[in-house]
């Protein structure tokens, strides 16, 4: 059994009267990847912000490679060795793709030795071409495969994605999830996901949740197939 | 990159020192010396807000807690060199609290602008009740709003007989300036300052790298407040006398439009923006037809309509279409990244 990095115990979110994320427990192991699906308003995105410190669960705790870190800031869980990506893309629109690499990978090295990280994530993932381009002259999905590179830059070993293939084109999901599977080499991937021919593709466990609550967690092919959850999601969206 | 590194220090220092020994040339020293340490005070801010995307509508209190430091240190002591470390001292501890208060309370932008206003006039308006015997550091009085007149002027260190005024303050004061904004390009080029600017452009990206915001701005913030101190010295020196004005609305006011119409994101705009508006409003202190700070206004109005970006980029522009025909044959490519510097 492989050592577990993430584990969440009774996390609990309410805003005012309302139980966003409700006594939810989950184990996540090393060098796994799993997603995280549902319908709309599930729960899925305060959970993912509960475990990046953006929100203070109001109970349970979360513990990364068994260490307690409910409360904490984000950089602190990110300095970890936790690499976030927001759904919305989140990169430093006037500075070149290379310096935004390059800021990922000095958290955990020196001057030089981030250089030369950045160049070898600009090289795997491609970004030659456009290595000094600023961000904000890139189009979306260059974007978003930037922000990836900034994730990997840091090396890290549990990776927290919020909707990585929103507004991409087939092409490009194809290439992520090539990406994604590569990162789960070194790295446990967890993936908030919409896009359910994505998590097809990327064929891993899943977890559906439904209003706050973990309703099933199953390969993908068996929760496609259960009925539950075809009319909780797939149902309302058909 | 060092080779770039070191064209750029090369270059720095060249122009800078064309500049100051051309400059009097055309002005007079006296009003330059007021340039220069103006010049420092938008550069402080340009570093800050800049640089860092901290808008600080206060950076006139650190200038002026530099300089009451330097006239009160300098009377208890006599001298002036541990006066002029004390003022850059005071302001740097002062705004490490106060920015660590706001930083860490997780202020935004807006409240940030607005606490450091309020900060920079309650200095103001407690400056100006101290009239009264009662109001002593040391041996300086306070003064209230006639201020201190009367402190030891700067001196070559280790000898308070020697002062240094007239034309070798100018040249004293344009030197720390080039050496200021040296220290300045250099900050900007090291990892704190490239993580600085990465803050600057996406706060919530930089915390999810793993950088503690917080800390990194109240450093950045307390750098600013340094440099706006030793300005502040300077003009205590060149002044002769400090008054609470230095606190005051008028003084914050002028120097965020010193930086909007120098060139923000640039490290020369603020210091040009500077000597350019300063030198626009002696001129017209000459005479009493039209008032001053209409005239301020207008300028910056065009400004913001016209040229938004400031003179700094505009002419970094000029002078890269100048020479950019033989430079730049692939037009087509996207230009290097990196922020406009001029």
């Amino acid at each position: 059994m492989a050592e577990t990095v993430l584990e969440t115990e009774g996390l609990t979110m309410r805003f005012g009267g309302v139980v966003a994320v409700d006594n939810v427990s989950l184990k996540l192991a090393a060098r796994e990847l799993r997603c995280l699906i549902g319908p709309n308003g599930a729960g899925k995105s305060t959970f993912f912000k509960c475990l990046c410190g953006l929100l203070t669960p109001t109970d349970g705790r979360v513990y990364l490679r068994g260490e307690d870190t409910t409360g904490w800031e984000t950089h602190q869980i990110a300095a970890l060795g936790v690499g976030i990506k927001m759904q919305v893309p989140s990169v430093m629109d006037g500075l070149s793709v290379h310096e935004n690499i390059w800021m990922a990978a000095r958290r955990h090295d020196d001057t030089a030795g981030a250089n030369d990280r950045a160049e070898e994530v600009i090289a795997r993932l491609a970004l030659g071409p456009i290595a000094r381009s600023p961000l904000a002259r890139l189009a979306h999905g260059e974007r978003q495969r930037v922000e990836l590179g900034i994730v990997m830059a840091a090396d890290p070993w549990l990776v927290l994605l919020d909707e990585p293939a929103a507004g991409m084109t087939a092409e490009e999901v194809a290439r992520m999830g090539e990406i994604i599977r590569e990162m789960t080499r070194t790295a446990a991937v967890l993936i908030v996901e919409h896009d359910m021919q994505f998590i097809r593709a990327l064929a891993s466990t899943v977890t559906v949740f439904h209003r706050g609550r973990v309703l099933m967690e199953d390969h993908v092919d068996r929760v496609m197939a259960d009925p539950v959850v075809r009319d909780v999601y797939l149902g309302k969206q058909a | 990159m060092t080779g770039a590194t070191r064209r750029d220090t090369a270059l720095v220092v060249i122009l800078g020192a064309a500049l100051i020994l051309g400059l009097p040339l055309v002005i007079d020293t006296h009003v330059l010396t007021l340039l220069v340490a103006y010049g420092m005070l938008a550069l402080s801010l340009g570093l800050i807000w800049g640089f860092g995307g901290v808008l600080c509508f206060g950076q006139a209190a650190f200038f002026g807690l530099g300089a009451y430091t330097f006239a009160i240190a300098g009377i208890n002591i006599g001298e002036s060199t541990l006066p002029l470390i004390l003022a850059v001292l005071v302001p740097a501890g002062f705004a490490l609290v106060l920015g660590a208060m706001m930083f860490y309370g997780r202020l935004g932008d807006v409240y940030l602008a607005v606490i450091t206003l309020v900060v920079s006039l309650i200095l103001f308006r407690w400056l100006n009740t101290t009239a009264g015997p009662a109001y002593v550091i040391g041996n300086a009085r306070l003064g209230g709003f006639n201020g201190i007149p009367g402190f030891p002027i700067l001196n070559v260190p280790g000898r308070p007989d020697l002062m240094i005024w007239g034309e070798p303050l100018y040249y004293a004061a344009a030197v720390t300036l080039l050496v200021v904004f040296l220290l300045v390009s250099w900050l900007l080029r090291s990892s704190f300052g490239r993580i600085a600017i990465g803050i600057r452009e996406n706060e919530e990206r930089v915390a999810l790298l793993g950088y503690d915001i917080r800390a990194r701005k109240t450093v950045l913030f307390a750098i600013g407040a340094a440099i706006a101190g030793l300005a502040g010295a300077l003009y205590a020196t060149w002044a002769e006398v400090v008054t609470p004005t230095l606190f005051s609305l008028q003084q914050s006011a002028e120097i965020i439009i010193w930086c909007i119409v120098g060139g923000l994101g640039t490290r020369f705009g603020p210091i040009l923006g500077a000597a350019v508006l300063a030198y626009l409003k002696f001129a017209l202190g000459q005479q009493s037809v039209i008032d001053n700070m209409f005239i301020l206004g207008l300028v910056l109005v065009l400004f913001v309509l016209f040229l938004p970006r400031g003179i700094a980029p505009e002419l970094a522009r000029l002078g890269a279409w100048a020479t950019g025909s033989r430079r730049r044959p692939a037009r087509r490519r996207p230009p290097p990244a990196g922020v406009a510097d001029g």
